[in-house]
């Protein structure tokens, strides 16, 4: 038989027949996705709202009927003033509150754009941007069905502000970041776990006064773990876009093309660290505090960055994932193309490189 | 008879450095084909860096040496093709089966799938193992690995075999077994290197090297070891020269 095929036949039966790796592969990623999901899924009915009705015309009555007979919305009470406001969120009263501005249908059949004023109760960040969504689809709507004769249809500018949770994250966010730390953890984690086993048992001195030659070894070793990275890479993404409706606004190929070289970069990593170390405890403990945290904490999957202190920011700029979930989201979410994402690109390429360098630096003194 | 005259390993001046700890001082000796050669000494004397360099795992500060007809500086690869190496850890998968384990060695020393066949078939039944072929290597006792560990290591039919310690934690009987696995591989021309602890099994060997702080202070055949240390057995040389 082949030396590789024989290989890689030994690999996929050290993984399909230890159940920690299997659970790590393949249970850890659906685990992370219906966590997510179940967030993202929250449905949208009767919520309880407040309007407040500065302008009472005719235009802000019918809107604010249509807003309450669209099955989303409640009306549960109508603030007296703004000092209720907060005490009305902070009694989880309401979720949402509406304000149209004074003279609403003066400023919008005479200037051709009037305001709104959305609050939303943010400490739930994921429905608060689903309510603003919705509120901003139905006023779009009912500026449709007013106006749709005219040359000119006005338009209303919603002016939206999460309370308690300023800086809210985009709901689709998650696919991107997931997908950084997921990859993360199979391509970099199990890397350095699977090669500091055969260290550990004593199998690698063998191999290594074996005819083998050290990269072949190395090959041998990633080679699945490549594949399953790639699998798992993909079905996130399939079931980010066809149950989460996530967007692929940019280019599918580029995509694809990004979380090839970010997986080939958690291969390297995991073969730096396992040069690094002896036994599978160790590679475990280096992989979970240097790469799962930061990966988690640091990337921008869920803080952004530009919130956190300074030297933080600092470290944010070591960690790959942190230029990995950039590239996915302007690339998913914003359509933007290699001509925005090169940077990151190079620098992604630089530290695989780097970690090639420092593992066969460390091979070779090993070896001496 | 083999021809005892032909080194296969011939080691001159051999240095080995770790920063100032010097592993291996000036070492010289050469290894005649189809002999049993133990290297013996206490634990750090130097045995394991001495024997992976011989076997391409880890490179010398100077010295000339050759092993299997190679130079162990540039032809390290026409080297590893030609031995078999046993470490003193365990060197099988305990989640791959007997039969797998075989598989995986014989391709990896590129032996044809008919040859390999034969042989492991040959070999199981030489072991009594026939009918575990698929069992889980985790599964047998240490005894039976140890000896099929070995088996494998010459599965390949190489010119030299390094043995590490190979019977470390293994009862008697079955250390007896393993040693008639050895004679085996003798009769069939392979040379065996191997490092020991027990000094029984320093008798079994044609000759004898004994180690002492990086240094070899005694080479010759157990029966002119003895004699010249005016001992009754290889237990008595060892703590007289190793003291």
């Amino acid at each position: 038989m082949n030396r590789f095929r024989a290989f890689l036949k030994k690999e996929f039966y050290h993984i399909f027949r230890d159940p920690r790796t299997l659970i790590i592969l393949f249970g850890i990623p659906i685990a992370q996705l219906l966590l997510f999901g179940y967030v993202m899924t929250n449905e949208i009915r009767d919520v309880k709202i407040a309007i407040v009705d500065h302008s009472r015309d005719d235009l802000s009555k019918r809107l604010t009927q249509k807003i309450l007979s669209s099955g989303f919305f409640k009306l549960a009470t109508v603030p007296a003033s703004e000092d209720d406001y907060e005490r009305l969120f902070k009694s989880n009263k309401i979720k949402e509150i509406i304000i149209i501005e004074n003279d609403f249908a003066f400023h919008l059949i005479n200037k051709g754009k009037a305001e709104i004023q959305v609050i939303a109760d943010a400490s739930d960040p994921n429905t608060a941007q689903l309510l603003v969504n919705y509120t901003t689809a139905i006023a779009n709507d009912f500026v449709k069905d007013e106006f749709l004769k005219g040359q000119n249809p006005p338009g209303i500018n919603i002016k939206s502000r999460m309370l308690f949770n300023e800086n809210l994250r985009d709901a689709y966010n998650f696919i991107p970041g997931l997908i950084a730390v997921i990859l993360m953890l199979i391509s970099a984690m199990m890397t350095a776990i699977t090669i500091a086993r055969e260290k550990e048992t004593g199998t690698m001195e063998v191999l290594l006064a074996s005819p083998l030659k050290p990269i072949q070894i190395i090959l041998g070793k990633v080679t699945p773990y490549m594949i399953l990275s790639i699998i798992n890479a993909l079905m996130i993404l399939v079931i980010g876009i066809f149950i989460f409706k996530v967007p692929v606004i940019g280019s599918l190929a580029l995509l694809l093309g990004e979380i090839l070289l970010y997986i080939f970069l958690a291969l390297t990593l995991g073969i730096m660290i396992s040069t690094f170390v002896s036994t599978q405890l160790t590679a475990l403990a280096i992989s979970g505090f240097a790469l799962m945290l930061p990966s988690i904490l640091l990337s921008g999957f869920i803080f952004p960055i530009k919130n956190m202190p300074v030297p933080l920011q600092y470290l944010a700029n070591l960690m790959p994932p942190r230029w990995f979930v950039e590239i996915n989201r302007t690339v998913m979410l914003k359509g933007g193309g290699l001509d925005v994402v090169w940077p990151n690109t190079l620098i992604l390429l630089g530290m695989s490189v780097l970690f090639i360098l420092i593992s066969i630096k460390k091979f070779k003194i090993r070896l001496q | 008879m083999q021809n005892r005259t032909e080194p296969v390993i011939i080691v001159k001046n051999m240095v080995k450095k770790f920063g100032d700890f010097v592993a291996n001082d000036n070492l010289n000796f050469e290894v005649y084909q189809g002999e049993i050669f133990g290297f013996l000494g206490a634990n750090g004397a130097g045995k394991t860096t001495a024997i992976r360099i011989l076997c391409g795992l880890s490179s010398p500060t100077s010295g000339k040496m050759r092993v299997a007809g190679y130079d162990v500086y540039h032809q390290a690869e026409l080297i590893k093709q030609n031995i078999g190496y046993m470490s003193q850890k365990f060197s099988l998968y305990e989640d791959l089966t007997v039969y797998e384990n075989i598989r995986f060695y014989g391709s990896i020393y590129k032996m044809k799938t008919s040859e390999r066949k034969a042989r492991t078939e040959e070999m199981l039944k030489k072991l009594g193992l026939t009918a575990y072929e698929n069992r889980r290597i985790g599964d047998l006792p240490l005894g039976w690995k140890q000896k099929l560990a070995f088996s494998i290591a010459i599965l390949h039919n190489p010119k030299i075999v390094f043995l590490d310690e190979p019977t470390g934690g293994v009862d008697p009987i079955t250390r007896r077994q393993f040693w008639n696995l050895i004679y085996e591989a003798v009769e069939k021309g392979i040379t065996v290197f191997v490092t020991t602890h027990y000094m029984d099994e320093a008798e079994y060997c044609d000759r004898v090297s004994i180690m002492a702080e990086g240094k070899i202070v005694a080479l010759d055949t157990p029966i002119n070891l003895k004699k010249s240390y005016n001992a009754s057995n290889m237990d008595e040389v060892f703590l007289k020269i190793a003291r």
